[in-house]
C-alpha cells in the first residue's frame, strides 16, 4: 500500500536530515545561503497549504462573503497575531466558521 | 556568555544522568501542554483524510514532526500521488537540518547509537529546549541525559495525544467542518513566527502564488509557492539595510 511506503520512506528521509550534521562529527556547517533559505521553508510551505485551504473553494478562487472560510480564517489570522496563543487561534477560528455557517445558512 | 556583571552562581546542583533526565523532562512539560491538541487534532484529521487508523498512528512513531504530518494527511486526502506527499514532508521537514547542525558539537562525544537516538528525537521543541541548556554553564558531561529526557517526553505526549485525536476522531459527526482545522492548526503555527520583514515576505508570496498555481498538476503548486516564498525571503532580507 502506497501509504506505508510514503510513511516508511518520509520517516528514513526526515530521521536522515535530523542526523545529518551530527553524524560529520559537527564538522561541517551548512553554507549561510543554504542555512538562511532553511528558515523559510517552513513559513513558505505552510502559508502556501494555508492560502490553498482557505480561498479555493470547489476548486475556484473565492473572494466573496459567502467563502465563510476566508472571514474565519482572518479573524483566526488576527487572534493569533495579537495573543500568539495557538489553542484560542484554533477555537475562535473553529467558532466563528460555524457561526458564520449558521448565519448565513452556507 | 560572556558578561561584565558577576553572574549569581547557581547552587552547585549534582549532576547526574538521572538528574539531568527528569531536569529535560520538566523543561517540555509547559511545551507538552500546548502540543497536547496539535495532536489530537492531527489524528482526527488523519482519520478524516482516510487514513487507516494504525497508519496515522505509526505515521506518529515513525516521522515524529507535526506540521509535515498535517501537510501529509491533507495531500492524503486530495489524492496526491505518493511521490509528491514524501517530498513535501522531506522539504517541510529539511529545516530539521539547522538543528542538527547547532546541537552537532555538543554531541561529537557519545555513541553512534546514543547520536542516533537522539537525532530521532530532533524535533522543534526539543532542539529548543536542548540546545538552551547546553549553552547554559554548568557540567556538560550528563546534558544529553537531559535531550533525552525532553525527546521522550515529547514523543511520548505525540504519540499519546495521536491516540486520542484518532479514537475522537472516530466519533466526531462528518458535519463538522474538522478540515478548517489544518488551516487553523496551520496559521496558529505560523503567524506568530512571521516577525520580521523577510519572514511575512515569504509568507505572503508563498501564499499568492498557491493561488496563481493551485491548478498545477499531482499539487505542485504547494512546493512550487514554497520554492517562491523562500526566494522572496532571501531577497527581502538581503536587501535590508
Amino acid at each position: 500500500m502506497s501509504v506505508w511506503l510514503v510513511l516508511i520512506a518520509s520517516g528514513v528521509l526526515t530521521f536522515a536530515t535530523r542526523l545529518s550534521f551530527i553524524a560529520l562529527l559537527g564538522r561541517y556547517e551548512p553554507p549561510p545561503l543554504v542555512k538562511r533559505g532553511l528558515r523559510f521553508i517552513p513559513p513558505a510551505v505552510l502559508s502556501a497549504i494555508i492560502f490553498q485551504e482557505v480561498l479555493i473553494r470547489g476548486g475556484e478562487l473565492s473572494l466573496t462573503f459567502a467563502n465563510t472560510r476566508l472571514l474565519a480564517g482572518s479573524l483566526a489570522v488576527l487572534v493569533a497575531w495579537r495573543t500568539r496563543n495557538p489553542l484560542l487561534t484554533i477555537i475562535i477560528g473553529m467558532g466563528a466558521l460555524t457561526a458564520l455557517n449558521l448565519i448565513l445558512g452556507v | 556568555m560572556p558578561s561584565n556583571t558577576p553572574q549569581p552562581v547557581p547552587l552547585p546542583l549534582e549532576s547526574s544522568p538521572r538528574s539531568q533526565f527528569w531536569a529535560g523532562t520538566r523543561a517540555v512539560l509547559p511545551l507538552v501542554i500546548g502540543v497536547f491538541p496539535f495532536g489530537m487534532i492531527y489524528g482526527a484529521l488523519a482519520l478524516a483524510a482516510g487514513l487507516p487508523a494504525l497508519a496515522a498512528q505509526s505515521m506518529s512513531a515513525i516521522v515524529f514532526a507535526g506540521a509535515s504530518q498535517f501537510a501529509a494527511a491533507q495531500l492524503f486526502a486530495g489524492g496526491t500521488p505518493a511521490l509528491m506527499v514524501t517530498l513535501t514532508i522531506v522539504v517541510l521537514n529539511l529545516r530539521h537540518a539547522l538543528y542538527s547542525a547547532s546541537i552537532a558539537p555538543y554531541l561529537k562525544p557519545l555513541s553512534p547509537l546514543w547520536k542516533s537516538l537522539l537525532a530521532y528525537l530532533l524535533t522543534d521543541e526539543a532542539y529548543a529546549v536542548s540546545i538552551l541548556h547546553y549553552d547554559r554553564p554548568g557540567d556538560q558531561r550528563f546534558k544529553h541525559w537531559f535531550f533525552l529526557g525532553s525527546g521522550l517526553t515529547l514523543w511520548l505526549n505525540w504519540q499519546i495525544s495521536t491516540a486520542v485525536g484518532i479514537f475522537l476522531g472516530a466519533v466526531i459527526p462528518g458535519s463538522w467542518s474538522l478540515d478548517f482545522s489544518l488551516a487553523l492548526t496551520f496559521i496558529a503555527m505560523v503567524v506568530p513566527t512571521l516577525r520580521d520583514r523577510p519572514g511575512l515576505a515569504a509568507a505572503l508570496s508563498a501564499g499568492l502564488a498557491a493561488i496563481a498555481l493551485y491548478q498545477l498538476p499531482y499539487n505542485l503548486g504547494v512546493i512550487a509557492a514554497a520554492i517562491v516564498g523562500i526566494a522572496v525571503g532571501l531577497l527581502v532580507e538581503r536587501g535590508k539595510p
